[in-house]
């Protein structure tokens, strides 16, 4: 099915001190017949202000809410693109301070909603009440911790509680329905649905399993869902908006356009407009 | 999960949901083979047949008689593949069997544990792949030879520090891709609940061997038992059966490098501080936001920025104690041990050595039973010692 290309204005950037809420948004966007599209980046890659460009472009695109990595040295949930894409941030000399520096500066432009990945020992070493407060004090909507399953994850609840963030948890294909009952009612915001085998990367199409399993979780829990790992081009969006999930996450499609391009900055925000539009336009949800 | 995997605050399940039913079900494959007749009756024919167990309790008397005390070796340099590695490569390889898993993937650092786990792989006749960071790649050759040639294939991982925690880092991402049919053979102590427990019963062998074999020559439990750390999976393995024995002294030394204060070093516990690093809470090198640092020594095994989790617990609750010892101290246990005794000890062991002769040398331990767990055989690091040595071979 093809679409119509359309213009998007740059109107959609937006300031306010009300922030937008996970239930707004996918209210907002439920009224005009879409799913979320969602982009994920790491803070600081390739550098601070350049991120802080690629973030206003995805804005431009249409980014319903934004996903924003800190950037860790060893992150195992991650595939190479993103692996890299921390250690650029990182040699540019990014750290815990300037990521939350980094998401104050976006919430001067936008108050859509802002989720943060997190590997749990970024968070464990701050003090997990400490980093959650910091993360409220600068916007922060949700955080996810790729390495932090519902065993280990009562702190990090007690915290997100205490200052009213999101806690989001992963599902996988390999999750057995007495767990999926737990994460269903531990998690807020969203179920973060891993839609490969494996961690994140760029794949070639959307596995039949996910679409199974996105209804599974839609006849569990009124959690919206969204789906990430491996969603990397607008037909992956379209096929698990089709599918029933309310949105989509899309990471290393986006960084490996900022790992080729970062040395022509114009070009990389170009193509990351170019491909980002065009999965907002697959958003739409088509009746069937 | 049926246990927490904790050691006190220690261990636990820090890993990505898509691991947890793998997890699970390993958990739950050794809570039921670790008592099963069968299993353990196939375990120990290999351990005896295969691998040489069991191993001695050796009495080094020239080097008792120059430091004035009793100084016995566990010999698990005499294994097959040349360290304590193969205890834990069998336990778990067979268990793999069991559990109908089809093919075996490890990390390694220099080489020992991927080299032990293909050999497994070549006996149970398991596709094995192994992933070494580029630099080991590079060091060790003859070792990355010796994997092949048993079959194995090794994997250069090209990410990070491309050493051994990337190559933990790789190991995982694969797990994670190929969980349904791979078995993740973790080498040392460490890692997510089940792996912490599961390696340490492995290795218990050697603990209740040495028991057994310090009671029948000395008719006495050891003044103090020795081992090198790096993840901790020897030292775990000779200690644990010490540690109701509260009059038992128990020594872990991390390997030094170039000194505390160079920050160049592998004293995960004489120097870190807690954090969670592939799976579990314990001690990690790190810097003041948690990101990881790269660790540094002469010897591969004891190049790790963590630690098994039950050491950070017995070194927070003082049951054992941890030291280090520079790369330099480290060499000269090295000589030491091959010229008092005709006993060359892998540079991890050395380390052990060259703690055992300081702690010998105080007055105050004169006449004490020592046991040393040697942990591995130096012939792998001949020509890195000769070249340190300024030798040409």
């Amino acid at each position: 099915m093809n679409f119509k290309k359309q213009k998007h204005s740059p109107g959609k950037i937006h300031s306010s001190n009300t922030l937008e809420t996970y239930d707004e948004m996918f209210k907002r966007l439920k009224k005009n017949k879409k799913g979320a599209f969602v982009p994920f980046i790491v803070a600081g890659d390739p550098e601070f202000e350049t991120s802080l460009q690629i973030v206003k472009t995805l804005l431009e695109s249409g980014a319903d809410a934004l996903e924003i990595g800190f950037a860790f040295s060893d992150p195992v949930a991650d595939g190479p693109t993103i692996q890299e894409s921390d250690l650029r941030a990182l040699d540019s000399g990014m750290n815990t301070q300037k990521s939350f520096e980094f998401i104050k500066r976006i919430r001067e432009f936008t108050s859509i909603p802002i989720g943060l990945l997190v590997y749990y020992n970024l968070i464990y070493k701050k003090g997990v009440d400490e980093f959650y407060k910091e993360a409220k004090r600068c916007g922060v909507t949700s955080i996810l911790s790729a390495d932090l399953p519902p065993e280990e994850a009562e702190e990090a609840l007690q915290a997100a509680k205490k200052y009213n963030i999101n806690q989001i948890f992963l599902v996988a294909h390999t999750t057995q329905k007495n767990r999926l009952d737990k994460i269903c009612q531990m998690a807020s915001g969203f179920i973060y649905l891993v839609s490969v085998m494996g961690v994140t990367g760029a794949r070639k199409e959307v596995q039949n399993s996910t679409v199974d399993l996105i209804k599974r979780i839609r006849n569990h829990s009124d959690l919206p869902v969204m789906v990430g790992f491996g969603i990397s081009k607008s037909s992956h969006v379209k096929d698990v908006i089709q599918a029933g999930a309310q949105g989509a996450i899309v990471g290393s499609a986006i960084i490996e356009i900022i790992s080729k391009n970062h040395d022509k900055p114009e070009l990389m925000l170009q193509k990351i407009k170019k491909e980002t539009s065009k999965m907002k336009e697959a958003t739409l949800i088509e009746v069937i | 999960m049926i246990e927490s995997g904790k050691f006190g605050k220690y261990g636990g399940i820090f890993a990505p949901e898509l691991l947890i039913p793998a997890l699970e079900e390993l958990e739950s494959a050794f809570l039921k083979y670790k008592d099963d007749k069968k299993f353990n009756q196939e375990l120990e024919f290999y351990l005896k047949e295969f691998a040489g167990r069991p191993t001695n309790l050796y009495l080094a008397k020239n080097l008792s008689q120059k430091l004035g005390c009793r100084i016995y070796l566990k010999r698990e340099d005499m294994l097959h593949t040349g360290a304590h590695k193969i205890n834990n490569t069998l336990g778990q390889g067979l268990m793999a069997k069991y559990m109908g898993k089809k093919r075996l993937i490890a990390e390694t650092g220099a080489g020992q544990h991927g080299i032990a786990t293909a050999a497994v792989g070549a006996l149970f006749g398991m596709p094995t792949d192994v992933y070494m960071g580029m630099e080991d790649v590079k060091r060790q050759r003859l070792n990355v030879f010796r994997m092949e040639i048993s079959g194995a294939k090794v994997i250069p991982v090209e990410t990070g520090s491309k050493t051994l925690k990337d190559a933990i880092n790789e190991s995982m991402r694969d797990w994670m891709t190929n969980v349904q049919d791979t078995h993740y053979l973790i080498g040392s102590t460490m890692g997510f609940h089940p792996y912490p427990t599961m390696v340490k019963h492995f290795q218990t062998v050697i603990g209740k061997e040495t028991k057994n074999q310090i009671l029948e020559k000395e008719k006495k439990l050891p003044d103090v038992i020795i081992a090198c750390v790096g993840g901790g999976s020897n030292a775990i393995g000779i200690f644990s059966e010490f540690i109701p024995d509260s009059e038992v002294e128990l020594i872990g030394v991390e390997g030094g490098g170039h000194g505390i204060k160079s920050g160049n070093h592998g004293a995960t516990l004489c120097a870190g501080s807690e954090g969670v690093l592939h799976g579990s809470l314990s001690y990690v090198l790190q810097d003041t936001d948690g990101q990881i640092c790269e660790a540094h020594s002469v010897s591969a095994g004891l190049d790790y920025p963590g630690v098994g989790p039950e050491h950070a617990y017995l070194h927070t609750q003082r049951r054992a104690r941890y030291v280090n010892v520079t790369d330099s101290q480290a060499l000269r246990g090295f000589q030491l041990l091959s010229c008092y005794e005709g006993i060359m000890p892998a540079l991890e062991s050395a380390h052990a050595i060259a703690y055992m002769e300081k702690y010998a040398q105080k007055p105050e331990n004169k006449g004490k039973t020592i046991v040393v767990n040697l942990s591995g055989r130096g012939d792998k690091d001949m020509f890195l010692a000769a070249s340190i040595l300024g030798v040409e071979v």
